[in-house]
């Protein structure tokens, strides 16, 4: 276990940044998101939640594949270079530090993604505990401990300190890199932190909230329930949802005329839009009703059916604070269960 | 007790135990649509329920009057329903929707625009005392929220008392109110059936006066204002979806055939591109309802846009306010001789 003092952060981001790219939470308008850090950004790592997940790091929200151009009868395609640069992503979370291994799950299954594979390999995570968890926080429900994150190095923020320790080899190597910025330390801070980070999250809304009835094995029950016709009324169909969420990874491929030739970009796409898995034969989901429901059978039902009963949410709650219409992956869950309670009781006739 | 009463989270008992003063808007409201359901004047009501969290209800139709148990009006009713009514307004039966006196503007808005239909509707207009923004309740470093009391104003009460997971918090009602309350337009309905509740006057700041900051900077500055607000947009769409008078059956940025995306920015133009083109779809139309600003996830000032045309329209045409009447053209949609030529865009730089 290592400590370095709040104030000799720009120090440490310094030497980070000059031997690698080094994103951070970053404040732009009032608002954070993960950015790449450079002198005079400002940094914010007292933010629980970024407005949108780091995901974009390895997945970004647009991105080109290749480039076609003509110049007189020639033609030619180049396809993007892989990254080839080292970076760290510094402040990451315990649920979004999940987020990127359910993406693993995707991305780096055959056919590996190699623009997504490259990223991975040259990134270093240094992630941090959550000092004060928030009400719409339940990454408990998903085997997530937010004291104690994963990661290459993983950090804890305790009052003008931050304590650090190395968890990977890819950590290890950071951490020497940095070596003489770090001063040693006891492990009973931390500890302590623990405790208390883990205690608050005992008590939070959402802490028990239970999964019964979902997983792989829910398909026909969960599809055909009645309950997403009343659910999804007040759904905007916005992509709100979908974006900000750490998990969500579905993306649509799409050709950009230069004028010249085309840039074939591939960008996030939202099971909330209406040309969403829209094919030549059209659309296999025509009603906003099929669309929702969609999202939360896909995180609830389809993902842990291909991936070892794994769920694809991590419980970071950005759903549930931005949502336009207060409706969100909690609300399914709890109007589920409440069903199914009055069901068991005989509150509702078969 | 009422079942859903029993079976209701700690948050949503909180909104249960208000202070006398809400329970009679609500109450009576509650009341009425009961009445209405009842006699068959209305087949289903569009309000406002508790949601999971104590600041966040949810828009919701009830259709038994038994389900108007979890109906709720306080000060985080923001969201406009007006827009739901085209929807409403395609099914059997009459919808009773609960207007805010902004929300009738658009209600009316959408009226001139052949979009709702005035006989599916049973307007009941509601005092407004001013609503509430959570993100700056938030912005006050309040946060783990466990309950929130005061979240509807009364004449003695004019603080939000918040029990947090981090001890008890109060900030004042106006601090945390969403900007659009401080330039409301009036406490007027323009359009209602009846009218349930009292308002209060919130409008304490010159509703163009950012838009004159704005027009006051250089073109570059300018330029660099909005491209610092927009670069945060993530191509959510839910300012356009949200907006009463993006009310299009299909928008040109859903189009595969369209050389712009709907779900990212193809390059840096695209951003500006997007909310440039739908500023100007909904000039003249646009109530300054605020709904854009208040659902965008990154908190980009999207009313800015809108404010900056309406403040052009009253210096090209004259005083106009979209869903003040049902006339049935409006400045940008008529022409008269004594009309500004196009070239006044130029000319005053």
């Amino acid at each position: 276990m290592y400590k370095i003092a709040k104030k000799d952060l720009p120090a440490l981001f310094r030497r980070i940044a000059a031997g690698k790219e080094l994103y951070l939470p970053l404040e732009n308008g009032g608002q954070v998101n993960f950015g790449v850090w450079d002198e005079g950004g400002s940094v914010s790592l007292d933010t629980l939640k970024t407005v949108k997940s780091p995901k974009d790091a390895f997945f970004p929200q647009s991105e080109t594949l290749y480039t076609c151009r003509r110049d007189g009868k020639n033609l030619s395609v180049d396809p993007e270079a892989l990254q080839e640069q080292e970076f760290v992503l510094f402040g990451v979370k315990a649920c979004d530090v999940r987020g990127f291994e359910i993406l693993d799950q995707v991305f780096l299954a055959d056919p590996v993604d190699t623009f997504y594979e490259a990223r991975r390999a040259h990134a270093t995570i240094v992630s941090l505990a959550c000092h004060e968890p928030e009400e719409t926080c339940f990454c408990n429900v998903f085997d997530i401990d937010c004291a104690a994150p994963a990661g290459d190095v993983a950090s804890w923020s305790i009052g003008e300190t931050l304590y650090w320790k190395p968890l990977t080899q890819k950590g290890e190597a950071l951490t020497e890199a940095v070596k003489d910025l770090l001063a040693q330390a006891q492990e009973e801070p931390v500890e302590s932190e623990k405790n208390s980070i883990r205690a608050i999250v005992e008590k939070l809304p959402y802490s028990h909230l239970s999964l019964e009835g979902w997983g792989g094995g829910a398909l026909e029950e969960a599809f055909d329930s009645p309950l997403w016709e009343e659910l999804y009324k007040p759904c905007l169909a916005c992509g709100t949802c979908t974006f900000v969420c750490p998990t969500c990874q579905c993306y649509d491929i799409k050709d950009y005329d230069t004028g010249h030739g085309v840039q074939r970009y591939r960008c996030w796409d939202s099971c909330m839009y209406s040309d969403f898995t829209m094919m030549a034969h059209g659309n296999n989901r025509t009603s906003q009703m099929q669309r929702f429901r969609q999202r939360f059978m896909h995180k609830l039902v389809y993902f842990p059916a291909n991936n070892d009963g794994i769920y694809s949410c991590v419980g970071c709650g950005r759903c549930v604070e931005k949502c336009p219409s207060a409706l969100h992956i909690v609300k399914v869950i709890k109007t589920f269960a409440e069903a199914s309670k009055s069901k068991h009781t005989g509150g509702e006739q078969p | 007790m009422p079942e859903c009463v029993k079976t209701m989270s700690q948050a949503e008992r909180e909104i249960h135990l208000m202070t006398a003063q809400q329970q009679t808007t609500q109450t009576q409201v509650v009341n009425r649509a009961k009445e209405l359901l009842a006699d068959g004047t209305v087949a289903r009501v569009l309000g406002w329920k508790a949601g999971e969290l104590p600041y966040a209800p949810q828009p919701a139709y009830f259709e038994k009057e038994e389900d108007l148990e979890e109906f709720v009006y306080n000060g985080f009713c923001g969201a406009n329903l007006s827009k739901y009514m085209i929807e409403a307004s395609k099914l059997d039966g009459k919808t009773l929707v609960c207007l805010k006196p902004c929300d009738t503007y658009s209600f009316r808005q959408l009226m001139k625009e052949h979009r709702v239909d005035r006989e599916k509707a049973y307007i009941i207009g509601v005092g407004c005392k001013g609503k509430l923004d959570i993100e700056k309740i938030k912005a006050q470093g309040i946060k783990g929220i466990q309950s929130i009391q005061g979240a509807e104003r009364t004449d003695d009460a004019d603080t939000l008392t918040i029990q947090t997971l981090y001890g008890e918090r109060t900030c004042a009602y106006a601090d945390v109110m969403l900007e659009r309350c401080h330039v409301c337009k009036g406490k007027e309905h323009m359009i209602f059936d009846e009218l349930i509740g009292e308002s209060r006057d919130t409008k304490d700041r010159d509703r163009f006066a950012q838009v004159k900051e704005i027009e006051a900077m250089t073109p570059g500055e300018r330029f660099a204002f909005f491209q610092k607000e927009l670069s945060r947009c993530i191509r959510c769409n839910a300012c356009r979806n949200v907006c009463p008078a993006c009310s299009c059956r299909k928008c040109v940025f859903d189009s595969s055939q369209f050389d712009s995306a709907q779900k990212a920015n193809a390059d840096p133009f695209e951003e500006k591109m997007f909310h440039i083109i739908r500023a100007f779809h909904v000039a003249g139309r646009c109530t300054d309802c605020g709904e854009c600003s208040r659902v965008c996830p990154q908190g980009i000032p999207l009313h800015l846009f809108n404010r900056k045309f309406i403040k052009d329209i009253n210096e090209f045409y004259g005083e106009y306010q979209a869903g003040a009447d049902l006339e049935p053209r409006g400045p940008l949609t008529s022409y008269v001789f004594e009309d500004v030529e196009p070239g006044i865009v130029a000319e005053r730089g």
